[in-house]
Formats: structure tokens, sequence, C-alpha cells
């Protein structure tokens, strides 16, 4: 393997706001291998979403952009938009939260499937039409042939899913960035989708982000988990040794807010008090300090940077960072 | 321990409920048939997916949404009998949380108004007593009635917004509260700030919950006795623990393997069953879940299933109960 896929450095997203500059994304770097599930894992407004954009050059007009991003070689901040436009839908494809804003109504399932197959692939109508029919059998739709002729609302917000995930596998894509895929969807159809995305992964051996504010989705799922708050990512490991020891407050804190499903009725959850800080207004200490038990006059301060001190896979953010020797945990 | 079995005479009895849309020429089944009984101080969890019809009931169950048959007895009178002037007065003693708190707040009006506006409509005419109980209620619910009264709701944040609608269905010193999925639009730090505040208020005011979620752990968190619901029926009811220990209707099965678990250890249960629920102007004849049941047979498209006791307190309608 020649070095990783994609390669995100010292990214960051501001966007102007009538109260000053919003941080969406405070210098972010990332990297993810070919075959490889990175989970993106954060509350609204970490900056999760825009870093995903920031990624598919998709940042809103006025968003100012720094850092630099990697994909199989190119900085795609440098390419021109035809190149852009050529590279995103073929190496580089995505699936939206919400599959009926993401799928155009006007159009059929097999019109929309079939332009971007066309559009990237040099197949003919016929061509395109078999290999449409063939992806929707593969995203689990039975009678594909039937569909085609379908227009969206005539589907089941399962169904759109499926049916984006479908465009967005047609052209054999190296990196699927999934962005809250299953969020609008209920917890029986979630699963369906989850699965079908870890066995289309597999079989292409393609590299995906999902991002998503549910622990619960990336656990079984991803082999790397990134947790951000405020813009930045504050933990980043391989997703055992994230669960198992983590060592930001803020994930342990994350994960225990969660209702359990074998707590008995009526445990108090461990919430986190107050709420993220205000992106607009400058920080000097570590964002999570005001929220955070363990914060210490140090936190509050100076900016802890993201460090791996016990192995350099595990990476945080944190100067008083949990769990850290083996065996001793809360 | 709590008291787990239904007792003697519930607050809220829900006797075979029936509510049906007309769309064009077609009509919605959203609730076909629905029995439930909610004790004085409970907490029931009412769980589904969309379209499931439990939001339906939570409103039918206020005659928000009249049914078609069947009666809603809250404290031992008929709701759905009951009109104008009747309506009107015992709607104080029953109160709604909505799942969107920043659109169940007037954007254009100040939070004290806001959450006056019950005492208004009820005829509390005197100004400081209205005051008096805004500053209860705000005070009750964390938020510093000083520094909020005189503010709009776009100046909070979704949790904040959630504690404020919370107050104002408390002011009324209601007995009992249909939470319709009060925390599905929060984050993860802020859902457990407000379930936990949720739990506070049910002590302090001696609250009776309807607690309709999708999230089956949301509602375990707080609910004494779960119900179950699939396209329009009651598939199980029972109290909370043993409802997921031994779920006894299959699809309880099925929604209980489904949830995501925060564990990388749990294996996500590969392909559970397929399918997706049928539409509700058309469901299946017999048991509604048939469709997507592996254990499916010839006589649940025949028979509808009644609820039955399965375990001491724990009925489901299926007729072949897991063990």
């Amino acid at each position: 393997m020649s070095g990783p896929l994609l390669t995100i450095e010292d990214v960051a997203v501001e966007l102007p706001t009538p109260r000053g500059n919003l941080r969406a994304v405070d210098h972010v770097d990332l990297s993810l291998e070919a075959g490889r599930t990175l989970g993106i894992v954060g509350e609204s407004g970490c900056g999760k979403t825009m870093l995903s954009r920031a990624v598919l050059q998709l940042l809103p007009k006025k968003a100012k952009l720094s850092g630099r991003v990697m994909f199989d070689g190119q900085d795609l901040a440098r390419l021109d938009s035809e190149r852009l436009r050529q590279l995103r839908g073929r190496d580089l494809a995505v699936v939206f939260q919400d599959p009926m804003t993401s799928l155009n109504p006007v159009l059929t399932i097999g019109t929309q499937l079939m332009e971007t197959i066309q559009e990237h692939l040099e197949l003919d109508a016929s061509a395109a039409r078999a290999r449409s029919i063939e992806l929707l059998a593969a995203v689990g739709i039975p009678a594909p042939e039937q569909r085609l002729a379908q227009y969206p609302h005539q589907c089941s917000g399962g169904m759109r899913q499926r049916i984006a995930i479908a465009i967005a596998l047609s052209c054999e894509p190296k990196l699927l960035i999934a962005d809250e895929p299953t969020t609008a969807l209920d917890v029986t159809i979630q699963a369906q989708i989850l699965d079908l995305l870890a066995r289309e992964q597999r079989r292409r051996h393609m590299a995906m982000i999902i991002i998503t504010h549910d622990l619960g989705v990336v656990a079984g799922r991803a082999d790397e988990v990134a947790v951000m708050y405020a813009g930045r990512v504050v933990e980043r490991a391989p997703t055992p040794a994230l669960f198992k020891r983590m060592h930001m407050p803020y994930t342990e804190a994350l994960l225990a807010a969660i209702p359990k499903l074998d707590a008995a009725p009526h445990t108090p959850l461990p919430a986190i008090s107050g709420r993220p800080p205000d992106p607009t207004r400058p920080l000097r200490g570590c964002s999570f300090a005001p929220r955070c038990r363990y914060a210490t006059g140090r936190c509050h301060e100076a900016k802890p940077a993201l460090t791996g001190a016990e192995r350099p896979d595990h990476l945080y953010a944190c100067f008083h960072p949990i769990r850290m020797a083996e065996g001793v945990g809360a | 321990m709590m008291q787990l079995a239904v007792p003697e005479a519930p607050l809220l009895n829900v006797d075979n409920l029936v509510v049906e849309y007309g769309l064009g020429n077609k009509t919605v089944h959203a609730v076909s048939g629905v029995s439930l009984q909610v004790a004085r101080g409970e907490t029931l969890g009412l769980v589904g997916e969309s379209g499931c019809g439990k939001s339906t009931l939570g409103r039918a169950v206020l005659q928000l949404r009249r049914a078609k048959s069947g009666r809603v007895l809250f404290d031992g009178e008929d709701l759905t009998a009951m009109e104008g002037e009747a309506l009107r007065k015992m709607r104080r003693r029953v109160q709604l949380i909505f799942q969107d708190p920043i659109a169940s707040l007037n954007p254009r009006r100040r939070i004290g108004d806001i959450v006056a506006e019950p005492l208004v409509i009820a005829g509390v005419k005197d100004v400081a007593e209205r005051r008096r109980r805004v500053h209860e209620v705000l005070s009750a619910v964390g938020l510093d009635p000083d520094l909020v009264a005189g503010r709009l709701p776009h100046e909070f944040s979704g949790g904040q917004c959630q504690r404020i609608c919370i107050a104002r269905s408390l002011v009324l010193n209601p007995e009992f509260i249909v939470c319709d999925e009060p925390v599905s639009a929060l984050d993860v730090s802020i859902r457990a700030q407000i379930l936990n505040l949720l739990e506070e208020m049910k002590a302090r005011f001696g609250l009776t919950l309807l607690f309709i979620a999708h999230d089956l752990a949301v509602v375990k968190a707080v609910s004494d006795r779960v119900a179950v619901m699939y396209l329009g029926r009651l598939c199980e009811v029972g109290p909370s623990e043993q409802l997921f220990a031994s779920p006894a209707h299959p699809y309880t099965a099925l929604l209980l393997q489904a949830i995501p678990v925060p564990d990388p250890d749990v294996r996500p249960a590969e392909s559970v069953a397929g399918g997706e629920p049928p539409s509700p102007i058309a469901p299946p004849s017999g048991c509604r879940f048939r469709t997507r049941c592996p254990r499916a047979d010839q006589r649940c498209s025949a028979e509808i299933p009644e609820l039955r006791e399965i375990a001491p307190g724990q009925f489901a309608a299926c007729h072949h109960p897991l063990a």
C-alpha cells in the first residue's frame, strides 16, 4: 500500500456570521487507508459535517478553508471545478442523511441512476440500464426493473436511502462518505442499511467515513473512531481501544450519557452539564473544560494538543487523561 | 419496588380505541383497537417505529384527534364524550410536550408570556399570581426566571427550549402529561439532562406520564411499564425490565436486536428480519406483523391475535410467542 487514500492536514473551516467568524472546523488532521472505515462522532455543531464538506470541496461559498485535503495523490483544494466534478460521484461518493432531499423528486429513479453512470463511465444507455438494475438488486430493492420507472416519493424512506446508496456505489468509488446515513430512518431499517453499507464496503474494498452522533452506530462497524467537539478532534483511536480505554473525559461523558438497555428503569443518567462553547467567541483553553469534571486551572489557560502518549494510534487532547494505565478504570 | 401490576382503578383507561384518517378515498388505519391503562404515578412508555400510530394515540388520548370509536377514561370520566367547556376544563389536568421544542414555542412571544399562557386560558386573572406560578415552574426546570422571562425563544438552545416547554406544561399543575418524543431532537449530552429533569418533575409534582418514543433505551430509562406498538395495534405490554429481558412478541425482539449498542464487542446482528412495515392504508389481515415475522404461519393471516398474559403483568398479542 502506498500511503493513505485520504489525508486531511491541518484543515480549518471558518464561516462568516453577523456575530463574527464561526470556527466550524478547528485544525483537524485525519487519514484513512483504502478499505478501512473511519467513524467521526460528535454532537450537532461539532463540525463533523463541515469537515466532510471540506473533503468533498462542497463548502458554502463564503466559507474559508485552510489546510490540505489529499485524496488519491491529489490536493483537492487545487483542482479546478471540472476535475472536481469528475472526481465527485466517481471516486469520491457521498450519501446524505435525508434521502428525500438528496434525490431529485421530479426525475425517475432510473434516470437518476443512469445519469450518474453515463456521466462517469463510458456506457451506452442499455448497458447503463442493465447496470442500474444490477445495482438496485445489490442494495436489496425488490423488483428493480419496475423501480427504475418510479419516482422517489413512491418509495419509503429506507428504500430511498438504498437508492441513494446505489447511486453512490454506481461508479465503484474509492471513498464513500456517509453523513448520518441512518438518522432519518427507523431502528429496524437503520440496522438493514448499516449492514448493507458494511457488506458493499467489504465487497468493493472501498474506504468509508461514517459520520454520526450515535456512538452505537460506529461501535461495531468502524475500524477507527474520531470524536469531535467544538470543531476539533479530541480523541482518535482504533475502535476497541476507544471504547475500552478512552482517555478524553468528553468521550467518557458522551458514552455515559447514553441510556443503556441493561440499566434498571429510573436510573439517573450521568448528564453532561452545560452546553458546548459559542464557536464565534475566541477560546483560550480546552473547549470542553467548562463542562469537564476533571478540569483544572491549566485547562482554562492552554489548549491541549492532540497527542499519543501510550501508543501512536491512540491520540487525545487532554491534560488530565483518564484510564492511562491498563486496568485502571473508572 | 414499584407496584407493577395494573391496579384496580387506573388514572387513564384507553378502551378499544380506533382512530382513522381519510386520505382521498382511502382510509389510514392509524390506531386499530388499542386498549391500555396507566396507573396514577406510573410512567407508561409507548414505543414503535414511525407510522405505527403512537403519536396519533397520544393525541387521541388528549382529544386533539377524535376517535372513531372506543373510549378514553380519565379519572373515571369519558373524554371522548366531552365537548366544549367540559373538555377545556379537563385539559387543565392533562398536558402535552412535543418533540420539537423550538417549533412549539411562539418565536415572537417572551418566555414569561409563553409559560403564563395556559394560566390566562384557564382564567387566572390575578397577574401577581400568574407571575408567581411562572417563577415557580421556571425555577423548577432549572432556569433563572429573572434572566429568562423577558427573552425570546431564539435566544435559547434546543435543550433550554425543551425546559421551557416542560415548565409550560407544569404551570397548571396537571396530573397527567403525554410526552411525545420529548428528547428525540436533542443531542446525547442534552438528552440525558432532559430525561433526568422529567424524572425529577414527575417525583416532585406527583405526575403520571405517557412517554412516547422510538428509542427503546430512552423509554426504558424512564418507564415502569412499556407498550410496544406496530402498525396501529399493541404487540406487547409489560413491566420494563421483564419486557426487555424476555420479550414475548417477535416484533419486540426484532426491535431490541436492531438497536446499535455502543460496545465494539457486541457484533451487530447480521441482517435482522428484513422488509419494511406495510402501509397502514391496507394493513395485513390477521396479525399485522406477520409479513415480517419469522414465526408467521397460516393462523397468523387468518386470525387477529388478542393480547393475553404470557407472564405475570406481561401481555403479548401473538399466536406463537417466544418462550
